[in-house]
């Protein structure tokens, strides 16, 4: 069984060079037959894969612990959605992971374009699969998820295995990897057209539109990723947060902000042929950011939380690196004649200089943020000691980061193609910028004094209110002409320009998130340890150990206090801050005890025992506005999905100085519509 | 003013802003790695002053709790000496999972040294063997 699983690696890697030589050669000699034969290769990766796949969940449920993989990831008392989860719970199978996605994302491209793009394909062909070789490298001769630990005949049974890290036996856990992988993954596509469109020297921005969907959907899934990574951490690791600057998170992170800082530029580029070496250079960055935060949590060059551990791999991630990044940054030099920009920045107040802010401050983020996770790195090769910096260095440098990129959301849709005058500028934003000081004030007089939350809040309702007059303003000319009534108009608004008000919507969310960040300003804590009986108070509430219980499932032995909630007298449900020890991996772990509320969350710890054994010890957390950042989550989420449906009414984007008279009316009225 | 000067003035100041805060942030975060056998020879001076950052191996059994403090005992091994560093962890966060003493477990502690010589950590990280990466244990076989 297992021979068959690396059978179909290695037929899979010899698949994916036939398919990288074939696709190229055929372009070149004009053999179109070959290069077709190379994409039928394209589809045989994915099938072997894909058995490679089903062969590893089926020893990973079944429980073939003779495989190294399977018994440091799965037991027999492991409920079946964790054996699945094992898949991705370790090195081997997560690298196992991303190659699998990757070919089937392989295969979804080909298909679709199967009778498109004629010229472009041979070289998307050979994009990904010179990325698929890389990752069949490591999956079949590097890190096989089907080395055995016992092999031969006369092995009749290997008890049992290590089973899942039971910090990862959490429902989040089972979803985040995948969908952080299908994001991480998925911007291949666009970096492989955008590649393509450069070696064919394609004049056009043919490359974005064909991948524009995929560049969202990817997009939505990295969001939710990260988004899921942040649940998980809030709810399992026990330490009243969601967002540590651990180099994982920031790993995850990089790519996210880079991609965000791509979908706002490539506007400019469709819309004004403007930033063209500036896309390439975003979305080349994005896919080598993807790649650079796997080898991150692959190689262990940063110490991390859960950075797996050391290996060999680091050393293949960067040749790959160097190969893919040189064969890039070449391909955009010898390119640049192609990139020329149509058209020129005209003023300072003006939208095209909004967005080039909004993408300057997004790569000022990455970069520190990039810099911090690489700190250690960097000061030893420099300086020859080896330092790292902590919360406070990003937190000091992204919350202002935070609250510009804020304002822009804000300034950004509303500032005028070309230039602004500060007339027209004082009309749009008179509304807006009143209520965001109103809302400061109002806070201050309320006794809020921490400097950043006032001015995030403050800008919160900028953002907000500017969405709802773009709204409103639009559905109130709908509803004139047609006279059905607002909310009607607005649903027929944003389906006649459904990336734009979708867009509102997304921006919205990510108002939402701030303001649940924002919170943080707000937060509480404390450790204690209290005898059986005895109380403590943090804020409102007031917490009393009344009991204690303890038992065993097949699993784990658990242990925890019964504590009595009061808040201002009035007495909560019991919570059960719980703490389990699993048996397979000898590893204790904390089930906190979460009261979410829209205003505040009441958050438990149970540390373990004190000096004396009745003694528990207790971190109590209150986090103010913390369930509104999963709330903006859905909100971003429902925006993404609004961006994707087609809109009603086709968009043709004037480009004056290119076209003609004629097509420049057909642009007027779209243009009529869309602003 | 012409719009290069003004696009020039606006970024320098954006990123001239950014780049202060971020070298506020080193200077107030930093935190030296250091070995345990660096620490003997540090100068009284220095030890007051510098956040550290020490990693070795917990040694087995030495990890005790005084009500919020935890006290325990990283050991590292160089050049054939076995050197000890006493710590006393009381910082804010829990003490994570990984964190124990009756499996060989390795810790990153974040904190201050003391006149004493003892570690005060504020922050502590944890890594077993066990835990992410198996290491194969012979095979029942019957042959």
């Amino acid at each position: 069984m297992e021979n068959i699983g690396a059978l179909a690696i290695l037929l899979a890697f010899c698949f994916a060079v036939y398919a990288l030589v074939g696709s190229l050669v055929g372009k070149w000699a004009r053999r179109p037959f070959l290069t077709l034969s190379a994409e039928r290769a394209v589809y045989s990766v994915w099938a072997l894969l894909t058995a490679a796949v089903g062969i590893l969940l089926y020893s990973l449920i079944k429980g073939d612990f003779r495989m190294a993989y399977v018994w440091a990831t799965s037991n027999h008392t492991m409920p079946v959605q964790y054996k699945v989860a094992a898949w991705w719970g370790g090195q081997e199978g997560s690298l196992l992971l991303w190659s699998w996605l990757l070919s089937t994302y392989g295969a979804i491209i080909v298909f679709q374009n199967r009778r498109k793009f004629r010229e472009m394909m041979p070289y998307v062909v050979g994009v990904l699969m010179f990325t698929q070789i890389f990752f069949l490298i490591l999956n079949g001769f590097v890190a096989s998820p089907f080395k055995m630990i016992a092999a031969g005949r006369g092995i009749v049974d290997i008890g049992d295995g290590q089973g899942l890290n039971p910090l990862l036996q959490y429902w989040t856990m089972v979803i985040h990897p995948p969908m952080l992988y299908l994001g991480y993954v998925g911007f291949i596509a666009p970096f492989a057209f955008a590649m393509a469109s450069l070696a064919t020297k394609q004049p056009g921005d043919e490359w974005i539109k064909t991948t524009r969907r995929w560049t969202l959907v990817t997009w939505m899934f990295q969001t939710t990723g990260v988004l899921l990574g942040m649940g998980w951490a809030y709810a399992v690791l026990g330490w009243g947060g969601y967002w540590g600057w651990d180099p994982v998170e920031n790993a995850s992170l990089l790519p996210w902000i880079t991609a965000t800082a791509f979908l706002h530029s490539v506007m400019m580029q469709e819309k004004k042929g403007m930033m063209k070496v500036w896309n390439m250079v975003l979305v080349s960055s994005t896919f080598f950011l993807c790649i650079f935060g796997t080898f991150l949590t692959r190689s262990g060059i940063v110490q991390s939380v859960h950075a797996f551990s050391e290996g060999p791999i680091g050393k293949y991630f960067v040749g790959f690196m160097a190969i893919a990044i040189s064969g890039t940054v070449y391909l955009i030099l010898s390119r640049l004649d192609y990139l020329k920009s149509e058209s020129q920045m005209e003023s300072v107040l003006s939208r095209e200089s909004s967005f080039m802010f909004n993408n300057l401050i997004l790569l000022a983020g990455c970069f520190a943020v990039l810099w911090g996770t690489l700190f250690p790195v960097i000061s030893e090769a420099i300086m020859g000691e080896k330092i790292s910096v902590d919360k406070p260095f990003f937190n000091r440098v992204n919350i202002p980061i935070g609250m510009f990129l804020l304002l822009l959301t804000g300034v950004g849709p509303l500032i005028a193609w070309r230039r602004s005058s500060f007339e027209s500028l004082k009309r749009a934003f008179m509304w807006p910028a009143l209520s965001g000081v109103i809302v400061s004030l109002g806070l201050f007089a309320a006794g809020i004094r921490s400097f950043y939350a006032l001015m995030s809040f403050g800008l919160c309702a900028f953002v907000v209110v500017t969405v709802v007059i773009e709204f409103f303003k639009g559905a109130k000319a709908i509803s004139g002409k047609s006279g059905s009534n607002l909310l009607v108009s607005m649903v027929q608004l944003t389906h006649r320009n459904t990336r734009r008000y979708g867009g509102y919507l997304v921006h919205v969310g990510i108002v939402i998130l701030f303001v649940g960040f924002t919170g943080a300003a707000f937060n509480k804590d404390t450790t204690v340890e209290l005898p059986q009986g005895g109380t403590m108070t943090l804020g409102a509430y007031t917490l009393k150990v009344v009991g204690f219980e303890e038992g065993e499932t097949s699993n784990y032995s658990w242990g925890r206090p019964k504590i009595a909630v009061t808040k201002n007298g009035e007495d909560l449900p019991m919570m059960f801050p719980e703490q389990r020890f699993y048996f397979a991996s000898q590893t204790p772990t904390h089930e906190i005890a979460l009261r979410r509320r829209l205003n505040e969350d009441l958050y438990i710890n149970y540390a373990g025992p004190g000096t004396n054994n009745s003694n528990v010890i207790l971190q109590v957390y209150v986090n103010p506005l913390v369930s509104w950042v999963w709330i903006g989550y859905w909100v971003v989420l429902f925006g993404t999905i609004i961006c994707l449906i087609p809109s009603k009414t086709r968009l043709v984007f004037p480009r004056t100085e290119v076209v003609g008279m004629a097509r420049k009316q057909v642009g007027k009225d779209a243009e009529n519509v869309e602003s | 003013m012409s719009k290069n000067i003004k696009f020039g003035l606006i970024i320098a100041a954006i990123l001239g802003t950014l780049g202060w805060l971020a070298a506020g942030g080193v200077k107030e975060t930093a935190s030296y790695y250091k070995e345990i056998a660096e620490l003997e020879r540090l100068q009284p001076d220095q030890k007051i002053d510098k956040r550290l950052r020490v990693g070795g191996d917990v040694e087995l059994n030495s990890i005790t709790r005084d009500g919020r403090d935890v006290h325990f005992v990283l050991v590292q091994e160089k050049d054939g000496v076995k050197r000890r560093l006493n710590v006393v962890y009381n910082g804010i966060d829990p003490l994570p999972d990984t964190f124990k003493d009756n499996a060989p477990c390795q810790a990153l502690v974040d904190g201050k040294l003391g006149a004493d010589n003892v570690f005060h950590a504020t922050k502590l990280q944890a890594k077993c063997a066990s835990k992410y990466e198996a290491k194969p244990v012979a095979p029942v076989s019957r042959g």
